[in-house]
């Protein structure tokens, strides 16, 4: 037993392997917000007269919200006034190829472990990656042009398809959603815009890494995912950031439109900085994604694996349209330290005949508190609608928290609602029987943790599987209490 | 090959061993039998290195090391092999996964190279052949959904993966059927060679039918009260254990 606290200790206290800073010449705008910054953010990324109302709108709506404290949370205040809300890399942000890229920018992906150059040949995967604010390389953008994806950063997507970002934008996340929504939807510097054309099936995965380098820059992203009918997209993203001693907020939108029998399937591996062993720094993580299906017989399915940030607020949704749609939420979050995270979805059924399945594998260690939230929500009309939940929690030591929070309303007789949930810790026996067997404590819970997220890690493209299996055991490898 | 002396533990305060003396040499299979709550299992935990036991006194010797001084993954790869009672069930963690970084453990303790995907499935198949393995055991996770005797065929499975110097089986017996009793017996008689050492911990005489000891040992009440050849498991059986216990009142 003493062991294994120590291990614990150990283990559980190990720093963030990817802490460090790149060195850019960055072009940041005075920190604070008011009318005159989300006009300067407009004005300098050359935005159509439309985009700056929806901001100013956006704005305004903010300025009467209040922060939700809801959330099973514990988030000091922040203010809002003492965060930058433009920062992008001042340097020219097109290149044809990879040798026009800063060196240094490459070394960066390189000690993160995602050379591109690999990736581009090896994993077949277009990658448009958003370093701090603005895209600065889109590759495979040819390739998708031919069957007339669109796949590019937001910013770009404004400039050259106005109108499809004027008929979307906001048709999943209103400007009014919710206190953070509305503040991206003033503040947001880029992201990514992706539309795949009626009858396509995106031949690779589309793959998008964010990361967030300059001191002080909330960051505040912005993803639009549109799915004509008879598509089928599966989209990627995941994050590091380097290590920082303050807190950083981050509040993103992601919304996906499905058309008739479009399917999208986003997929997340995320990894913020999430402070130091005594909860000092890390990212404030407040995210709003949402996809809806529109269209008859269509599919939107998240699938996240959420290792970082110190605060997590996260409830990736679907709204079931049509009918026959379908909707999957399929997680793993992992706190330790002081991390605390209230995550889980929200699954609407409007249409007839819908059906939503929820996954959720909580695990907790150190001083940290994770929950799950989930609302499933089955309209009067949404008859014959299903839905089926399993939410896991698994504890490592006895000073971490788990919490379930289940909501559920069902309006008619004819659909059925099933929910599950477990909570486990990792048994010493189990630890005993792989150390007999000549695996160390370390690895073994590892491989215990990663069995019990296999269900959700399995929903993940290949090589991201392989990437978020790494992250499982690095972050925290904890123990038994 | 192992050699203990005069050992005592107790679990929470209670005494379960008390002064157990035993010499193990290569080539040679002991069978540990006794009443339930002699201690048969606490000697094999011990020996394999379980926590939740105090050691009050006395000393085990494994190859010349000073065993108890030794982590579990260690001793296990040093060439200690428990064969659990009730083997663990780990969801989710495929066998042949969890297997593989067990076998490369041992390797890398030797200074040998970790065994690659194509060369590890190669003994895999070896192994199941040789134990008469057609079973899907290695494709599931680690004894998750695994009947009784599908667990204890695994366990024996493993120690033919690994090879070990001290093969301890704790209880291997029980819950078989006549015929899984068989294959997991004749798995371990093909396992036997003149380098390495069985222990078997067994409550019944039925199991010493199919793997013949040659030396037996009753443990009653944390003691090693009597020790002898094979015959003596018959006479045991014949006898019933109430007349040790007559004995040692």
């Amino acid at each position: 037993m003493e062991d294994q606290d120590k291990l614990l200790n150990d283990i559980t206290t190990q720093e963030y392997q990817y802490g460090f800073v790149t060195d850019i010449d960055t072009d940041v705008i005075p920190k604070g917000l008011s009318e005159d910054v989300v006009r300067l953010i407009s004005f300098k990324k050359k935005e159509p007269e439309f985009m700056l109302e929806f901001r100013l709108k956006a704005y305004r709506e903010w300025l009467k919200m209040k922060t939700p404290d809801w959330a099973h949370l514990k988030i000091p205040p922040i203010d809002f006034q003492e965060t930058i809300y433009y920062a992008a890399p001042r340097t020219s942000p097109k290149y044809q190829s990879l040798d026009e890229v800063d060196p240094e920018l490459i070394e960066t992906f390189k000690k993160l472990g995602i050379p591109i150059e690999e990736q581009k040949h090896l994993a077949g995967v277009a990658v448009d990656v958003v370093m701090d604010s603005v895209s600065v390389t889109t590759t495979f953008k040819k390739v998708l042009a031919e069957k007339g994806i669109i796949f590019c950063s937001f910013s770009d997507a404004l400039q050259e398809h106005p109108e499809l970002i004027k008929k979307y934008l906001g048709m999943a996340v209103p400007t009014t959603d919710n206190f953070f929504a509305a503040l991206n939807s003033a503040v947001f510097s880029d992201g990514s815009f992706c539309f795949i054309p009626k009858g396509v099936r995106c031949p690779m995965e589309l793959s998008t890494y964010f990361r967030i380098n300059t001191a002080g820059t909330g960051q505040f992203e912005r993803t639009l995912i549109i799915a004509e009918d008879d598509s089928y997209v599966s989209y990627l993203e995941g994050c590091t950031a380097p290590k920082r001693d303050e807190n950083q907020l981050h509040a993103a939108v992601v919304e996906i439109i499905a058309m008739d029998r479009a399917e999208v399937k986003y997929s997340t591996v995320q990894n913020w900085y999430p402070g130091d062993k005594n909860g000092l720094g890390g990212i404030y993580n407040f995210v709003t994604k949402r996809g809806i299906c529109r269209g008859v017989s269509s599919k939107i399915s998240w699938t996240q694996v959420e290792t970082g940030s110190a605060i997590t607020w996260k409830y990736p949704s679907c709204v079931l349209i049509g009918d026959n749609s379908v909707g999957e939420f399929n997680s793993v979050a992992l706190t330790n330290h002081h991390q605390q995270a209230d995550t889980g979805t929200k699954m609407i059924h409007i249409g007839k005949n819908t059906k939503s399945t929820i996954v959720s594998k909580g695990i907790s260690a150190g001083k940290s508190d994770n929950s799950y939230r989930g609302l499933v929500k089955v309209m009067p009309g949404a008859i014959n609608s299903r839905n089926f939940s399993q939410c896991d929690s698994l504890l490592l030591g006895s000073t971490c928290g788990a919490h379930t929070f289940p909501y559920i309303e069902v309006g008619n007789k004819s659909s059925i609602v099933e929910h599950e949930a477990t909570t486990s810790k990792i048994g010493e026996d189990q630890i005993f029987y792989c150390n007999q067997r000549g695996i160390s404590t370390e690895d073994a819970i590892g491989m215990i943790v990663n069995g019990y997220a296999r269900e959700v890690l399995n929903k993940l493209p290949m090589e991201f599987a392989v990437e978020a299996q790494k992250l499982l055991q690095i972050s925290l490898e904890g123990s038994v209490g | 090959m192992l050699s203990i002396k005069n050992l005592r533990a107790s679990v929470e305060g209670k005494e379960i061993l008390k002064g157990i003396n035993l010499e193990v040499k290569a080539g040679e299979v002991h069978a540990i039998m006794g009443p339930n709550g002699s201690g048969k299992s606490t000697l094999a935990n011990i020996l394999a290195g379980k926590a939740d036991y105090e050691i009050l006194e006395g000393e085990v010797t494994f190859l010349g090391q000073d065993l108890l001084e030794l982590s579990p993954e260690v001793r296990s790869r040093s060439g200690i092999f428990l064969s659990f009672q009730y083997p663990v069930e780990i969801p989710g963690v495929p066998m042949v996964n969890f297997l593989k970084a067990s076998v490369n453990e041992h390797r890398k303790f030797k200074g040998l190279a970790p065994l690659t995907a194509g060369e590890f499935l190669k003994l895999l198949r070896a192994k199941k052949e040789m134990l008469h393995l057609d079973t899907e055991l290695t494709n599931r996770s680690v004894n998750e959904g695994f009947s009784g005797g599908e667990k204890k065929k695994n366990e024996i499975f493993q120690m033919a993966m690994l090879e070990p110097k001290l093969a301890i089986l704790d209880e291997t017996d029980s819950g078989l059927d006549i015929d899984a009793l068989r294959i997991v017996a004749e798995g371990v008689n093909a396992l036997k060679t003149p380098e390495n050492a069985t222990i078997l911990v067994t409550h019944y005489q039925r199991l010493l039918d199919y793997i013949v000891p040659d030396f037996v040992h009753v443990l009653y009440k944390g003691k090693i009260v009597l020790s002898g050849g094979k015959e003596l498991a018959l006479e045991l059986e014949e006898k019933g254990y109430d007349w040790i216990k007559n004995g040692n009142e």
